[in-house]
């Protein structure tokens, strides 16, 4: 683990959320360190996209704090409901499932209007990052084609594009690759795995058990809104402390 | 390239296809014919066609009234363009408004739903003749006093509560997760709406919109009640002066004509917008 080494830049302490009388995250703590990759498995309802609304801040958390390592003043607690939300999202991007692209611009549109109308870059920088953006996920000749035009692997890497387009300090992925068949998940998460280079922190919900294992620095195994499991991938896929992990990981296996 | 070899049984698929395509086309034309003739016969043959052929299809009536009928209806022409951007900028701001949340807007937001409220409810009729002669009867300084301006002022009041409200259902239309992405890219609500949201809402309901002004283009005629000679009202004199309704009908092959031309931007602006997305090709 590198927590010794790098320094915080997310943590999320005693996050609790409830929608109606169902409780979907039960007081959850994780660190996140710099240019980390944390991977969240679990079963679908174990709270993983919950979590990670709670901490883009789309959804609103009913008790815990969110600390975030601003770039310019430093640790913040954004769940405080004096915090500039707009100004936390700058530094915190996040990638839905469902890619959610902005149908009616081309794909180099989607990814300079955040950089433009909220991060107060210039046109033209805006424009350069987006090729060179582009050109990492492999799609610079698809920048002035419209998201509806693209197939699903393709769509997901213009997403994962627009959220870096904004240089965030942490990327939320979210289930990124489980609409999309296994030819074009490889795609997705190619690019995924050159963001360590970055220093940028992943924080990633996935089903996708041999990415968690390769790619990731740790591992949070998720059931009924709790971490039950956090550790190295080595030791959470190998060594399986509790058995509700132990038992998530068997269907895997077969 | 290679030859392309299609097998005997796609020949003969391509046979029946054509067989089958020419009856189809063979039928339509038959039946459209036979409905047709019989219209044309019920009607020329009822016994007060010569009559109706004399008063509302004459030729000659039609050509000597056609030209001052088309110069009145220049005047609506101008006042239905100038009545949709009024009406346009109108029903943004309001709809804007209406599905705002900020705290500092709730009292025009009650003003705003006060306004398509009684708006969408009044008689357009009736807005035109308390707007045609109330305004003018308050002497109030700085208000328009030309019968174009009244009469602009209130088809937009009218019609601005009804594009309003479709504005407002393309806005609410607009799936959360667009909201979502937006905001989550560190956008304020206000970029989102105008960059993300509005946008995407305009062209949804632009066929909605398009449609209320088309029947804005006839609505025109309303104002020849507070006075402004436009088409119907020209017609309206030269049918009057000569007792014959064929200008009536030059009136309203006008009407269609301009709301033609509307229908066809309508079409022209989806499919334009579909091929640029990538979406399907109608």
């Amino acid at each position: 683990m590198s927590t010794d080494i790098g320094s915080t830049v997310l943590r999320a302490v005693g996050v609790r959320k409830s929608f109606g009388r169902h409780e979907v995250l039960r007081g959850v703590d994780l660190t996140v360190d710099e240019g980390e990759v944390v991977c969240l498995i679990g079963a679908s309802g174990s709270g993983k996209s919950t979590l990670l609304a709670c901490l883009d801040l789309l959804v609103q958390v009913d008790d815990g704090e969110v600390w975030l390592e601003s770039r310019d003043v430093g640790p913040r607690e954004i769940t405080d409901p004096r915090a500039d939300v707009d100004a936390v999202r700058r530094e915190i991007g996040i990638v839905f499932q469902a890619y959610n692209l902005f149908p009616h611009l081309s794909v180099r549109r989607n990814l300079t209007l955040g950089p433009v109308r909220a991060g107060g870059v210039k046109r033209r920088e805006a424009k350069e990052r987006a090729i060179r953006l582009l050109e990492r996920v492999g799609l610079a000749d698809k920048a002035s084609a419209y998201p509806d035009s693209l197939s699903g692997g393709q769509q997901q890497r213009v997403a994962l594009a627009r959220a870096l387009a904004m240089q965030p300090r942490v990327l939320l992925l979210d289930e990124i690759t489980s609409a999309l068949d296994p030819m074009l998940v490889g795609e997705v998460l190619d690019v995924v795995r050159g963001l360590r280079s970055d220093g940028i922190a992943v924080v990633m919900a996935t089903h996708e058990m041999s990415f968690a294992r390769e790619a990731s620095d740790v591992v949070a195994f998720l059931a009924d809104g709790e971490i039950v499991e956090i550790g190295p991938p080595e030791q959470l896929f190998d060594a399986p402390q509790d058995p509700r992990t132990a038992a998530f990981l068997a269907r895997f296996r077969d | 390239m290679a030859q392309q070899t299609v097998s005997d049984r796609e020949r003969e698929r391509a046979r029946y296809r054509r067989r089958r395509a020419l009856l189809r086309g063979a039928v339509a034309a038959f039946s459209t014919l036979v409905v047709l003739a019989l219209i044309v016969l019920v009607v020329v043959s009822a016994p007060g066609w010569d009559r109706v052929q004399r008063t509302f299809f004459d030729w000659q009536d039609a050509k000597d009234s056609a030209g001052p009928i088309a110069e009145a209806f220049w005047l609506n022409i101008r006042l239905f363009v100038v009545a949709e951007l009024l009406i346009l900028v109108i029903a943004l701001v309001v709809a804007v408004v209406r599905v705002s949340t900020n705290p500092a807007l709730a009292p025009i937001r009650l003003l705003a739903t006060i306004y398509t409220d009684v708006f969408r409810g009044t008689p357009t009729l009736l807005v035109v003749l308390l707007v045609g002669f109330g305004v003018p009867a308050l002497d109030l300084t700085g208000l328009p006093t030309s019968l174009f301006w009244l009469g602009v002022v209130a088809l937009s009041l009218s019609y601005g509560a009804y594009v309003a409200e479709v504005i407002r259902a393309g806005i609410v239309s607009i799936h959360p997760t667009q909201w979502n992405s937006g905001r989550a890219l560190g956008l304020s609500y206000t970029a989102t709406l105008r960059h993300v949201v509005l946008p995407q809402a305009l062209r949804r309901v632009t066929p909605p919109l398009l449609n209320d002004f088309v029947s804005l283009q006839k609505d025109t005629a309303l104002l020849s009640t507070i006075g402004l000679v436009e088409a119907l009202r020209q017609a309206n004199i030269i049918s009057n002066r000569d007792f014959v309704f064929t200008p009536l009908v030059v009136a309203a092959v006008l009407f269609i004509a301009a709301t033609i031309v509307l229908a066809r931007l309508a079409d022209w602006l989806t499919i334009r917008s579909l091929r640029r997305e990538g979406g399907v090709i109608v």
